[in-house]
């Protein structure tokens, strides 16, 4: 049976929304799953709206933009209110426990404590994208948690694979 | 011994040049070939880059590797020739405007980047080609078709300029002092890295008429008046009074900009 | 995972086909959305022996490529729309002193400053008429990660052969996604090399073409001394003012590219056995297309996709045999009808030809097209 899903990871710049979204893709691809990976962005390096946009799919991949997701990711108020309206009726909504959320949806919700994880458990704000990327992992049941585990530490820095592994872990174990 | 030189170094058969009777560039050119001579380069190792204009005539007339490029490019042209094939002596030929007008920026940084290549440029103060409009270094108040009333720009000290940017080697001849040209040319390939030798020419057509500066010999009589050899304004000062200093103003060797690159290379090699 | 199966970036995967070609010498600089090109290229050329350096402009970075590939070194550059406009004087140079050369436009929303991070394909037509004067123009499009690694090696390929600059379009969409490429088709590729004299120095004549028009090319300080100008000029390289001699270049110049179409041109057709409707499309808009095919196909429309990877010189055989078999022909394309005048050209005299097209700064995506095709069926 043919899967495809689109996803949109939302935030604020230096969140590492694209480098979540290239490691999904990536490990799609170990997987033998198809996958493209884009994005769009303005002239803000650091702060402006951010999204990462990955389409992962079991057939060929023709038009390689999100439409309408499958699954959205929120993590900033900002990246909310911007893109939940591209979220299908019948899709996933993932979204940092301190959002607040105004539009009544009939989507699948996740609210999830990611900035909290990451900031006072792990005392890491740079690791929000790695337990974002644990928490779809699980949520999406299609790619392989040790598959998405060994992209991640292909594309982290050295010397960071305690604290990315830890994070991948809490954010699988977000999911109940 | 001059014909042995044009017969060595120039294509014959692309003679006579396109120069006016009387215009200081085939002098320049000359002295060009004798500090190559001097110097006993292999022709087969020099390429000369020109830009357009009267002066950039001169790289169709030299039997070498020459590149006759765009109207300001022939530094950043001869950039690629260099960075490309280090092993290459890269000589640029330009004018005035060619360099320091719409080639401004590309001096500026090859200068910066200190570079191991060595602009000449004929200076005569105007854009003789397209037939007399003042150039950046047309005199304050002097004439160009451009300037009927007078030109009211400053004009710049290309030498002062290429050593503020950062030429390692700087110097200064004019047509007159040919001798002394030849001399500072050669010094200045010699320099490994970014090297300036502004050599004064004159235009009688063009400048000369519209300035009323007399004929080809009265232009020349100038050059030798106007500029004052750098050694004897160093001793007896009082004879550069409101002249212009000539000579080798300034010898600074610094490491190359290929040679730097090298060094990276190198080091990828051995960590491999 | 086979390892040769590797995730991309469209930008990443042009340095990587330009150094399968043999790409020694970089010149360029920076200019969103195409600066992975440059910043690639500044990391592995220095490792493989090769020379990278970013000029003070744009200008200056054209040039550059140009004295790099004289002394032999296969050079390239990459700019994006602004760039583009800035390179074209010295475009024309390499055109009329044969000099080959790679200039990848990563194309966004124009004109001026436009939309910097937007994609757009607005400069198809700069990419024919760009510089002043006739010129040959060889300007290839792919639309995949996978297409542009071996488009790449075709442009430098084609820019070897022909003697000629090579312009390798691309969008900000192909350029920045990252899609499945599979590397093991490195080792089966065809690399082409200029061809050098093989007369002494002193009988070179260093514009002087071979039967199949293409003059042999000494590199710089090889031992073979010779003129180059951007002036007219006879065989000998130097300048002339003679008529006959400028419209024998001329026409040389055009007839080593016109002449050459079937090896140049290059092209996909999908879906077009049956099509009564075809789309014509390029780089990321003809994928937008082919799922809007797979939709309106779906819905019993028989639609098909006319791609040109080659879009100058255009596919006209191809063209003008589409527009013998379809009754309409959609082009959609992110500007205000670029190709659309070239697809008219050839086939409006057969078939009724639409333009579809934004200039927003959005792609055209898939949903649009299949509106606007059965809007075009009614």
């Amino acid at each position: 049976m043919s899967k495809k899903y689109e996803i949109r990871l939302t935030g604020s710049g230096g969140q590492g929304l694209i480098l979540a979204g290239i490691i999904l893709a990536d490990a799609s691809l170990m997987q033998g799953i198809n996958a493209i990976q884009s994005q769009s962005y303005g002239p803000e390096a650091r702060g402006g709206a951010s999204k990462a946009e990955v389409i992962i799919s079991t057939e060929e991949i023709n038009y390689p933009k999100v439409q309408q997701c499958d699954l959205l990711l929120c993590l900033t108020q900002k990246s909310y209110n911007e893109y939940i309206a591209t979220l299908k009726n019948d899709g996933i909504l993932v979204v940092d426990d301190s959002i607040e959320m105004t539009e009544i949806s009939s989507a699948t919700i996740y609210r999830l404590p990611i900035l909290q994880t990451a900031n006072e458990e792990l005392k890491k704000p740079m690791v929000a994208n790695i337990i974002s990327l644990g928490a779809i992992t699980k949520i999406l049941n299609l790619v392989k948690e040790e598959m998405v585990l060994k992209a991640v530490l292909n594309r982290v820095p050295p010397g960071t694979d305690l604290i990315n592994t830890t994070a991948f872990n809490k954010g699988v174990s977000l999911i109940k | 011994m001059q014909s042995e030189l044009v017969q060595k170094y120039l294509r014959e058969d692309r003679l006579p040049h396109i120069w006016c009777p009387g215009c200081g560039h085939g002098v320049i050119m000359h002295a060009v070939i004798r500090a190559i001579d001097n110097l006993k380069l292999d022709p087969e190792k020099v390429c000369i880059v020109s830009g357009i204009g009267c002066s950039s005539r001169a790289s169709g007339y030299m039997n070498f590797n020459t590149l006759h490029t765009t109207h300001g490019r022939a530094l950043a042209f001869a950039t690629g020739v260099k960075m490309s094939q280090p092993d290459l002596h890269v000589i640029v030929l330009t004018g005035d405007g060619d360099t320091s007008a719409i080639g401004g920026n590309h001096l500026i940084h090859a200068a910066r980047r200190n570079i191991d290549i060595t602009t000449i440029t004929f200076n005569n103060n105007i854009y003789g080609m397209t037939g007399g409009q003042y150039s950046p270094t047309t005199p304050y108040m002097d004439f160009g078709t451009t300037a009927p009333y007078g030109n009211i720009d400053n004009s710049f000290d290309l030498c002062d300029l290429a050593k503020g940017a950062g030429a390692s080697y700087v110097g200064r001849a004019t047509a007159y002092h040919a001798v002394q040209l030849a001399k500072i040319i050669e010094s200045a390939i010699s320099n490994k890295g970014f090297s300036f030798v502004e050599a004064v020419s004159s235009c009688p057509t063009y400048y000369g008429r519209k300035n009323k500066k007399g004929d080809a010999v009265n232009m020349m009589k100038t050059l030798k008046d106007m500029y004052v050899d750098i050694k004897i304004a160093e001793k007896k000062p009082e004879l550069a009074d409101g002249k212009i200093i000539f000579g080798e103003l300034y010898n600074n060797p610094q490491d190359e900009y290929t040679d730097k690159y090298q060094k990276i290379i190198d080091m990828l090699k051995k960590e491999n | 995972m086979n390892k040769n199966i590797k995730l991309l970036q469209g930008n990443e995967a042009c340095v990587e086909g330009a150094l399968a070609a043999g790409m020694e010498f970089f010149a360029g600089y920076p200019i969103t959305p195409s600066t992975e090109i440059a910043e690639i290229s500044a990391q592995k050329l220095p490792a493989i022996g090769g020379h990278f350096i970013q000029m003070e402009d744009e200008i200056a970075g054209m040039a550059a490529t140009l004295g790099g590939s004289l002394t032999g070194k296969k050079s390239m550059t990459a700019t994006s729309g602004p760039g583009f406009s800035l390179k074209q004087e010295n475009i024309g140079y390499g055109c009329i002193a044969e000099i080959p050369c790679v200039i990848v436009n990563v194309q966004r929303g124009g004109p001026s400053t436009g939309l910097p991070t937007s994609p757009a394909q607005s400069d198809i037509m700069q990419a024919k008429w760009g510089t002043h004067g006739d010129h040959p123009v060889i300007a290839l499009y792919p639309n995949s990660v996978q297409e542009i690694f071996t488009t790449t090696v075709d442009a430098f390929n084609m820019a070897e052969k022909y003697r000629t600059p090579v312009i390798l379009l691309l969008d900000e969409i192909i350029g920045h996604m990252r899609e499945k490429i599979d590397l093991s088709i490195v080792d089966s590729l065809e690399i082409i090399d200029r061809k050098r004299p093989s007369c002494t120095p002193e009988e070179y004549k260093a514009y002087q073409a071979d039967e199949d028009l293409i003059p042999p090319m000494a590199d710089f300080g090889s031992g073979y001394r010779y003129h180059v100008t951007g002036l007219m000029h006879d065989e000998t390289g130097f300048p002339s003012n003679n008529s006959k001699v400028a419209h024998q270049l001329m026409h040389r110049l055009m007839d080593k590219i016109d002449k050459n179409v079937e090896d140049i041109v290059k092209y996909e057709e999908y879906m077009l056995e049956d099509a009564e409707i075809a789309f014509v499309a390029f780089g990321a808009t003809s994928r937008a297309a082919k799922e809007a095919i797979d939709n309106l196909r779906k819905k019993g429309i028989k639609i098909g996709l006319f791609r040109p990877i080659t879009i100058w010189p255009s596919p006209q055989k191809q063209l003008l045999a589409l527009s013998e078999k379809v009754n309409t022909i959609i082009v959609a394309e992110m500007n205000m009808g670029q190709y659309t005048y070239e697809v008219e050209r050839i086939a409006a005299k057969n078939c009724n030809v639409e333009f579809y097209g934004r200039v927003d700064g959005q792609p055209i995506n898939p949903d649009e097209l299949m509106k606007f095709a059965e809007e075009v069926l009614l």
